[in-house]
């Protein structure tokens, strides 16, 4: 913080000077830091008129270093042509080099319907379809007084039906002659409905029924690949709908945005455009003191650091609920920060204000070393590249730092006002998802969780009270329908702890499962830091007085914590039950399953033959002193 | 009309058009510049309503075809 006010060279430029220092650099030919000023010029200045400048300069440049290209078609109904210069502006400062190309008024229908339009040749990585109310429902924009009271009731539904039929099949059309993904702007209501007040007492007002038709596309959307609504009335609603538009360039120009919005609009479009060409980050990098919470935690203390539900500490915690919307989306978090990590982990375990605490964390930097190196190491530690960082700190200082040392890392520029720190996040076009897993939805706790298996793993005396601490539960089931595709999953994938190393298709495996003596089990695997699903399979074949054991494989996140020993012990009590006397077991090796070598011999096998391919090992049921050890606690179905 | 006024619309009809604001004056206007058409007129004024938080009527957007005259446009508006 101390740095705060001693600000660094980019500040004294001018966005003048800057202009001519870019056009400097570009006759000298020094591309990439030209490239950076032009960046750094439309940041500190991103109007229509600096748009111009970018991407003008830009045309120039463009081919002397690698960006990720991309073609957009906007599909209209409005003039849109003064958005262009914005919308490539806002792309490139993501890396995006934006080829754009611009339909004829109203001609959608036709292009999407004619497979050989201009739409189509353009080849496409998205299309906008940014039509207005007026344009697609005139029956329900400005000739919705037309319609009688009486008959409206009974004519609405048709005029609504025959609305979305006809997106439908442009939508059904598009996608038999693109791959492209399709962005379409919902339907805007009016300022001023016609009825007035009136309007809003009924379903089947001129509001009701645009919003019934905006409901009704969403449906649509959905059914269709790569289909994308993109909410035009949301948006205008953002801004306030009577500044946002502005009739006087409606009328003259066709232009239905007013000039302070034409920035609003491109950015909603680069939230698509950002996810579609893949420049999303996977980790943000936060800072602690003053952005996380006000105040510094080493100065103020515990006590005194500013965080809790009123003004002023109320920012903070908006900003920390935007984090954890984040990471709902498998964002990961994570710390980094120039602090006693002491002080720093007491506030963020102990402090009541606190949303976010260490469990949320994937990776906790707090240290005094500088951040570009803890960024380094977060993206190392969590296996992304520099490039699937984004950072966020108060402190312009260390923003300007990391900009200049490691430029692949998106830097966000807060506002100087904590109440806007949170917009600022989550207006931020890299953390946009376009769809989510459900892995994505669990990132954060499978990370964090790992982590503090590690952390746990260091602080116990024996490992028997660190296995205890686990609280390890492990459930065995045979394989069902509805286990076998993961089970087929896990013989093709798992390569160190797998005795037999047999690959087995989905298809084999419910084939094998009917056959007389043989049983195929599952083991899922639950610790006290978070449920890890199904981790492992066994198989095996009864063939006289033995149980064969054709496949024991468990993936490499439970290894080395005797859920191994739980699930083998399982296995030779479960052929007890059977009538067998003994357990035969395989091990194969490969390249890569040295950790399973000695496992059979760990567990009182006694060993048949050994050759090059692999060894041979019995163990006898009766008087075997194989247990499921005492920690885990063992459900099985 | 004061100075800065028109300083600021040159250097916005330099970036719109990719002139250098020194071969730019109040007298530039559709006529001395070769790209400055329909469109590009839209770009300018959009981009001096968005500079100096004006909003121009359709009628004042046709009269200001030239530098000069749309520096008094919107000095006139900045004082009303």
């Amino acid at each position: 913080m101390s740095n705060s006010h001693s600000n660094p060279k980019p500040s004294e430029r001018t966005p003048s000077n800057l202009r001519a220092e870019i056009d400097g650099l570009i006759a000298d030919r020094a591309f990439n830091p030209a490239s950076r000023r032009l960046v750094e010029l439309w940041r500190r200045d991103p109007s229509p008129a600096t748009s111009c400048f970018v991407t003008l300069r830009l045309d120039e440049i463009r081919d002397e270093f690698s960006l990720t290209k991309f073609k957009l078609a906007i599909s209209r109904s409005f003039t849109v042509e003064p958005l262009v210069p914005l919308l490539r502006a806002e792309a490139f400062r993501y890396g995006i080099d934006l080829e754009v190309q611009i339909g004829d008024f109203n001609t959608y229908v036709q292009d999407i319907l004619d497979s050989r339009s201009s739409l189509y040749l353009f080849a496409p990585d998205a299309v906008v379809l940014a039509v207005r109310t007026d344009q697609a429902a005139p029956e329900l924009w400005r000739d919705f007084a037309d319609l009688a009271p009486a008959t409206a009731e009974r004519a609405t539904p048709g005029i609504v039906g025959n609305i979305v039929n006809n997106y439908e099949q442009c939508i059904a059309t598009f996608r038999k002659y693109s791959q492209a993904a399709l962005i379409l702007h919902s339907l805007e209501c009016p300022s001023w409905p016609s009825l007035g007040v009136l309007d809003n007492q009924s379903d089947t007002g001129q509001s009701g029924l645009i919003r019934q038709i905006n409901r009704k596309l969403r449906r649509i959307a959905a059914e269709f690949p790569g289909v994308y609504i993109l909410d035009y009335d949301a948006l205008v609603a953002r801004h306030g709908r009577e500044r946002w538009n502005d009739e006087r360039k409606w009328l003259m120009a066709r232009l239905p945005i007013a000039a302070d919005y034409l920035l609003a609009m491109a950015r909603e479009w680069i939230r698509f455009i950002v996810p579609l060409s893949g420049r999303t980050a996977k980790v943000l990098a936060v800072d602690l003191d003053n952005t996380l919470w006000g105040g510094v935690i080493g100065e103020d203390g515990v006590t005194g650091i500013q965080l809790g539900p009123e003004f002023p500490g109320a920012a903070f915690q908006s900003l920390q609920r935007a984090l954890l919307d984040l990471s709902r989306r498998g964002i990961l978090l994570a710390v980094c920060s120039k602090n006693n990590r002491d002080d720093a982990m007491t506030a963020i375990e102990t402090h009541p204000g606190m949303l976010l605490r260490a469990k949320d964390f994937a990776a906790l930097r707090m240290n005094w070393t500088d951040k570009e190196q803890n960024l380094r190491e977060i993206a190392q530690e969590l296996n992304v590249g520099i490039d699937a960082l984004a950072f966020l700190d108060d402190n312009p200082f260390e923003r300007e730092q990391v900009r200049a040392a490691l430029p692949e890392v998106t830097v966000i520029d807060l506002p100087k006002n904590p109440l806007n720190f949170s917009a600022a996040v989550r207006g931020c076009a890299v953390f946009e998802r376009l769809a989510l897993s459900k892995e994505d939805r669990h990132r954060t706790e499978m990370y964090s969780a790992q982590m503090q298996r590690s952390n746990s793993e260091q602080t116990f005396q024996s490992k028997t009270d660190f296995f205890r601490h686990l609280e390890q539960e492990v459930e065995i089931d045979p394989v069902t329908e509805l286990t076998l595709a993961r089970a087929a999953q896990l013989t093709q994938k798992t390569n160190q702890f797998n005795l037999t190393s047999r690959r087995y298709t989905e298809v084999q495996m419910a084939e094998m499962v009917k056959r007389p003596g043989w049983h195929i089990f599952s083991i899922a695997v639950r610790d006290r830091f978070g449920d890890h699903g199904v981790v492992g399979v066994a198989i095996t074949h009864d063939t006289g007085d033995q149980c064969d054991i054709d496949t024991f494989l468990l993936s490499c996140r439970v290894i080395g914590r005797t859920i191994e020993t739980a699930f083998l012990a399982y296995l030779a009590t479960s052929a007890a039950e059977r009538g067998r006397k003994r357990l035969l077991g395989r091990f194969l090796p490969t390249k890569k399953n040295a950790p399973a070598r000695d496992f059979y011999q760990q567990h009182g096998f006694h060993e048949q033959e050994t050759s090059d391919l692999g060894s041979r090992w019995t163990l006898d049921l009766e008087g075997s002193t194989l247990r499921c050890p005492d920690w885990i606690k063992l459900k099985v179905n | 009309m004061a100075a800065s006024t028109l300083e600021q619309v040159r250097s916005i009809a330099s970036d719109v058009f990719g002139i250098p604001a020194d071969q730019i004056n109040a007298e530039s206007s559709p006529a001395t510049i070769a790209n400055w058409d329909s469109m590009q007129h839209l770009n300018l004024v959009l981009a001096v309503e968005e500079r100096f938080g004006v909003q121009f009527d359709p009628d004042e957007i046709e009269q200001m075809k030239s530098v000069g005259a749309i520096a008094e446009f919107v000095d006139k508006l900045e004082t009303t």
